[in-house]
Order: structure tokens, then C-alpha cells, then sequence
């Protein structure tokens, strides 16, 4: 630490306002505030301030999201090698999940945090690392076969469009990872359809398994093929096609469960979510028109995206509702409107995406009914009291 | 024809009616600026052909009009106003989808009922409204064009846009070289849905606004 504070303490002068670069201030500010904390001082009113600003939060996002990071690297293996027939060891299995993850892991910084470095430049304000989380969450809910240059593409497009129009961290309407797979998946729907999910390009000495389809399950049940699904138990660890962060509950449920001790993401939203899922799915079990409207509750919740757009997508703390009876609404419409996309929506296989997406257009309108309710409820209190004091 | 001789004559190109033809192509776009005739940027831009020739049809049927109804404006009676401007309209817009049918017919099949919706277009009832009713025919006819104009660019740079991202072609034809489809570039589905013209226009305007901040407050 001591080396890298020298060296920090040597080069800075050349950043500052009249030093060599500049124009580069706020890129140099970015990295700086990152390493070390800090060095503003409040001038008037409070002098308390928490050492957890927004860097230091992001970073327990990143925590939280290294377990279904790692689950997801070693199923992306797992998955080839099943392809192929071959039982491979954990080790083996992570490895080539690495290779394959990595590469889309720098892709999804660079172009995301190349785009926002840019307009923190031209704009000469501080660099937003917002990015921070959301470059990790683009990866996590793509699956391992995509093309890195639509990867980048897709960055650009949510980082400029979701966030630097609205002027920045902080002020998108939408989550800017679920902006990117949305343009994915409306721009190259071949894609992200859930057939492709699998990496199949073989390796040498490698042959694909006879008959192997490689189709994630939410596809398969969509197709009507309920017995098809992977055990229950292998649901839960994550061991079945899907996107690269998705697919295992039991990871996803560490990740949220930190989330929530350290206060990051909202418990509330969380569980309404999951409510909300329940809710939907019991009620199509009750209708029982057609076999997806009857697998059980509870592989509802295995199956997907559902359990991580709940955890991570849904709490986004920017674009969620921000008043406590407002996020339970807020949730459960997004547990409701993903199971209804899955069960009655035939173009899409999963939903939590859209749905979350399209309850972070309505946030805002539920935030302000709730305070209006709110404000009613206190006057009408109020002209209570004042009746009883008149009396 | 009194007006004519009681003023001084003005150059048919003046420094105002040259402001007349380029101000609704730049500082007060139609599209951009006043954000009307949006529906049919958004439906008709997937490909750059059917965005020009409804160009075209909007410049011809918006010029025509305002010259009518300004000549007709001393004649038409307040109280039915509207109703003459509808008819003028309709009719120049029956024309209009005459002519397509009989020269272009592919064309006019895929703009379908847009020809027709040439004449709820705010645009030209909002000229005709604002301007030819109290003008001579001359600026009116130049208003008209200009308005047209703007509108008319703007939907040939979306459908320029949305054309080459969503199919690689320009006017039908390949432009996206068949290496880079090779490598593994793919056209982009999301540039042929409707969204992405509403993105673009966005975009348009943000970079207007962005060039020159006095626009920013105007609406």
C-alpha cells in the first residue's frame, strides 16, 4: 500500500487543474477516490459522514455477486463437458468455464466504463462508477455463447441511452445492465433465445453427445415438456443450461443474503418478489389449463432468472420504488408479471428481465401515489384532532 | 393585388422568406423542435425508399395547400375555416395517393394507410393554421416547403439510420460488406421495431440541443 501511495503522491500534481494532464482530472480522480478514500472535507451543516459512499457500496454488490459468478464459471464447463459426455472434475470444469467467461467479463468493462470515462471527460464531472456493478451484471445474465462485439455493443448502447442521457449514476429510470440484455434481445433474439446456451464449438478430440439439444429448461417447459427437467437438486446447486449468473439458487440466495445483512439491498423487495411469484404461479396451478400452468410452485422459483432478478435486479436501490409500502407493491408486481410472461406469453421463455424492467418505468408513479395516500391519511388525522380539540 | 402595389416590391429570395425555407429545417424543426408528426416517423423509417417518397408526398401536398388556402384566405369564412383546410388537404392527399398507385406501386403498398394519414398530419394543419391563413402566397408557399423540408429530413436520416443497422441495405441496396457478416456481424432486429425510430428522433434532438444551448428552454 505504502508503494502505491508514493507512487500516487509523485504523479498526481501532473492531473491537477494547470498539471500536464489536465483533462484527465476526472479519470484520475475516478481511480484515486477508488483506491483510497476520499479526501473531502465537509464545509458547513454536518461534519459526520459515512465511510460507505457510493464506491465503497458498489463494492458489497460485487461481493455479493461473486458467488453466483463462480457457480456460473463452473457450470459454464460442467455444461460443455455434459455435452460432450464426459464427467469432468470441478477443477477442469471451472477452468474452461474461465476461459469462456473472462474474455466477455473485459469486454463488458471496457466498452461500459470506456463510454462513461468518455462523458465524465467531455463533461468534466466526477466518473459515476455505477458501471462497476452493472458491467457485472451484463455478465452474469448473458449466456456464455454471445459475441463479445454485441456484448460491447450493448454497453454502449445502455451506458449512453439508459444512464448518460437521464445525467448519470443516480438518475436512470432503468437498470442499465437489464437496458443491455433488453437490446440484445430484441436487437439479436437468436441469441438469447435459450436454445444456444451451451458452448458447442467442440473442441478437438471432443464430440457432441447424439441427440444433445442443449435447451435451457425454462425453454423446455415453455415447449411443453415438463418431465424433461433437470432434478430438483440440480436446479438448486445450478447445474443446468442457462445464462452465465443465473442458474444456481443456492448461490444466488448467499449473495442475497449479504446483500441484506449489510443493508445494500432491500429485503423487502426481495420477498415480495418472491411472493408475488408464488402468488402467480399457485394461481395457475388452481386454473391448471395447460401443463405449464401446473409445474409446481416451487420449480417456478428454481426455474430461470427469477431468483436473481430478484435479488440483484430487483433492488437496484436507483431505480426500485423508494418508499417502504411502494416496494412491496413495486415487488410483487414483478413476481406476478414474470411468472404471467413465462406461463402465457409464448415469444418469450423468461421473463423476470421484462418484467423488471417494465415495474422500473412504473416505479416513480407508485412512489407517488403512495406519499399522496400518505399525506391524505395525516390530514384526515388531522382534521380529527382538531375536531376532538374543538369539542 | 393592392397589397402588391402599396409596398415597396420584395425580392422574391429576401433574407425573411429565406428564413422562412431554413428555419423549419434547423432552429424550428417540425419534428425536433415542436415534436409533431411523430407517428409517421416512427411507422414508415424501417427502410430509406418508402421515408422519401412520403417525404416527397408531404413537401408536394404541404406546398400546394398553403398556396391554396392562402389564396383563399379573404374568401373562407372563420366560423368553417377547419373544414375548407380539410377538404384542400384531402383532396391535394387523394392526388398524391393517385399518382403513387399508378407510378410506384410497391411503394404505396408498403406506406399503406400512411398517404392517407398525410392529412391528419399536425404539421400541415398547424402551418396552415399559423401561417398561409394570414400570409400571401408566396411565403406561404415557402413556409410550407420548409416545414416540409424539415420534416422530410428528418425522416430520411431515421429511415438512413434504421435501413442500414436493422437490414445492411440502403435504398434496397447491399451496403454492409459480406466480409463483415462473415466475421460474425449481424444486422440488428432491434433497428426494424418501431422503438428504435422514437430512440433515434430522441438522439436527434439531444444533439441538436446539445450544439446550441439556446434551444434548450423551448419546449
Amino acid at each position: 500500500m505504502k508503494v502505491i501511495k508514493n507512487i500516487r503522491d509523485k504523479i498526481r500534481p501532473h492531473f491537477a487543474p494547470g498539471g500536464k494532464y489536465e483533462k484527465l482530472h476526472r479519470v484520475w480522480e475516478a481511480f484515486d477516490t477508488f483506491l483510497f478514500v476520499p479526501e473531502k472535507t465537509t464545509t458547513g451543516g454536518s461534519h459526520i459522514r459515512d465511510a460507505v459512499d457510493l464506491k465503497r457500496t458498489m463494492v458489497y454488490v460485487i461481493i455479493a455477486l461473486i458467488p453466483p459468478l463462480l457457480v456460473g464459471i463452473w457450470n459454464t464447463g460442467q455444461q460443455y463437458y455434459q455435452a460432450v459426455g464426459i464427467d469432468p472434475t470441478i477443477q477442469e470444469a471451472f477452468v474452461f468455464g474461465f476461459m469462456r467467461v473472462l474474455p466477455i467479463i473485459i469486454v463488458s468493462y471496457a466498452a461500459g466504463l470506456a463510454t462513461e470515462f468518455l462523458f465524465a471527460v467531455i463533461h468534466n464531472k466526477e466518473v459515476n462508477e455505477g458501471f462497476l456493478v452493472s458491467g457485472m451484471l451484463v455478465v452474469l445474465i448473458l449466456p456464455a455463447t454471445m459475441p463479445l462485439w454485441m456484448v460491447a455493443a450493448a454497453n454502449i448502447f445502455a451506458v449512453i441511452i439508459g444512464k448518460e442521457i437521464f445525467g448519470g449514476t443516480g438518475m436512470n429510470v432503468v437498470n442499465p445492465a437489464l437496458l443491455s440484455r433488453a437490446f440484445i434481445l430484441f436487437g439479436y433474439p437468436a441469441y438469447l433465445s435459450g436454445e444456444v446456451y451451451t458452448y458447442t464449438k467442440v473442441q478437438e478430440g471432443h464430440q457432441l453427445v447424439d441427440g444433445y439439444s442443449g435447451v435451457t429448461p425454462l425453454s423446455l417447459v415453455a415447449e411443453g415438456q415438463t418431465e424433461a427437467l433437470p432434478s430438483d437438486f440440480n436446479m438448486f446447486i445450478g447445474n443446468m443450461p442457462g445464462v452465465i449468473g443465473e442458474t444456481s439458487f443456492a448461490a444466488i440466495m448467499l449473495g442475497g443474503l449479504f446483500l441484506a445483512i449489510t443493508g445494500v439491498g432491500s429485503l423487502r423487495i426481495m420477498l415480495s418478489v418472491f411472493a408475488g411469484g408464488i402468488f402467480m404461479a399457485g394461481l395457475f396451478n388452481i386454473l391448471a389449463l395447460n401443463e405449464y400452468m401446473m409445474i409446481p410452485i416451487h420449480q417456478h422459483l428454481l426455474l430461470g432468472a427469477f431468483a436473481f432478478g430478484a435479488v440483484y435486479m430487483a433492488t437496484d436501490p436507483v431505480t426500485a420504488a423508494q418508499t417502504g409500502k411502494g416496494k412491496y407493491i413495486y415487488g410483487f408486481m414483478i413476481g406476478v408479471i414474470t411468472i404471467i410472461i413465462r406461463v402465457v406469453n409464448p415469444g418469450f421463455p423468461g421473463g423476470v428481465m421484462i418484467a423488471i424492467l417494465f415495474m422500473n418505468v412504473f416505479a416513480p408513479l407508485i412512489d407517488h401515489y403512495v406519499v399522496e395516500a400518505n399525506i391524505k391519511r395525516r390530514l384526515k388525522r388531522l382534521k380529527h384532532n382538531q375536531a376532538i380539540l374543538k369539542k | 393585388m393592392s397589397e402588391n402595389t402599396n409596398n415597396n416590391k420584395e425580392p422574391l429570395f429576401s433574407y425573411k422568406n429565406k428564413k422562412l425555407l431554413s428555419n423549419p429545417i434547423g432552429k424550428n424543426n417540425p419534428i425536433t423542435i415542436q415534436v409533431l408528426g411523430i407517428c409517421s416517423v416512427l411507422a414508415v423509417t424501417v427502410q430509406l425508399k418508402p421515408s422519401f417518397v412520403l417525404a416527397i408526398a408531404v413537401v408536394s401536398v404541404m406546398g400546394l395547400s398553403n398556396v391554396i388556402i392562402s389564396l383563399l384566405r379573404k374568401t373562407i369564412p372563420p366560423r368553417i375555416r377547419i373544414i375548407v383546410q380539410l377538404t384542400v388537404i384531402a383532396s391535394l392527399v387523394i392526388i398524391v395517393d393517385q399518382v403513387l398507385k399508378a407510378a410506384l406501386y410497391d411503394v404505396s403498398r408498403q406506406l399503406s394507410i400512411f398517404v392517407g394519414l398525410i392529412i391528419t398530419n399536425c404539421i400541415i394543419m398547424g402551418r396552415l393554421e399559423g401561417f398561409a391563413l394570414y400570409n400571401k402566397p408566396w411565403p406561404s408557399f415557402l413556409d410550407g416547403i420548409g416545414n416540409a423540408a424539415g420534416y422530410g429530413a428528418v425522416l430520411l436520416a431515421v429511415g438512413f439510420i434504421r435501413e442500414l443497422f436493422g437490414s445492411g441495405t440502403i435504398m434496397n441496396q447491399q451496403v454492409v460488406p459480406a466480409f463483415l457478416y462473415e466475421i460474425g456481424y449481424e444486422n440488428n432486429g432491434l433497428f426494424i421495431l418501431p422503438p428504435m425510430a422514437m430512440i433515434a428522433v430522441g438522439i436527434m434532438i439531444w444533439i441538436q440541443r446539445y450544439r446550441d444551448p439556446e434551444l434548450i428552454d423551448v419546449s
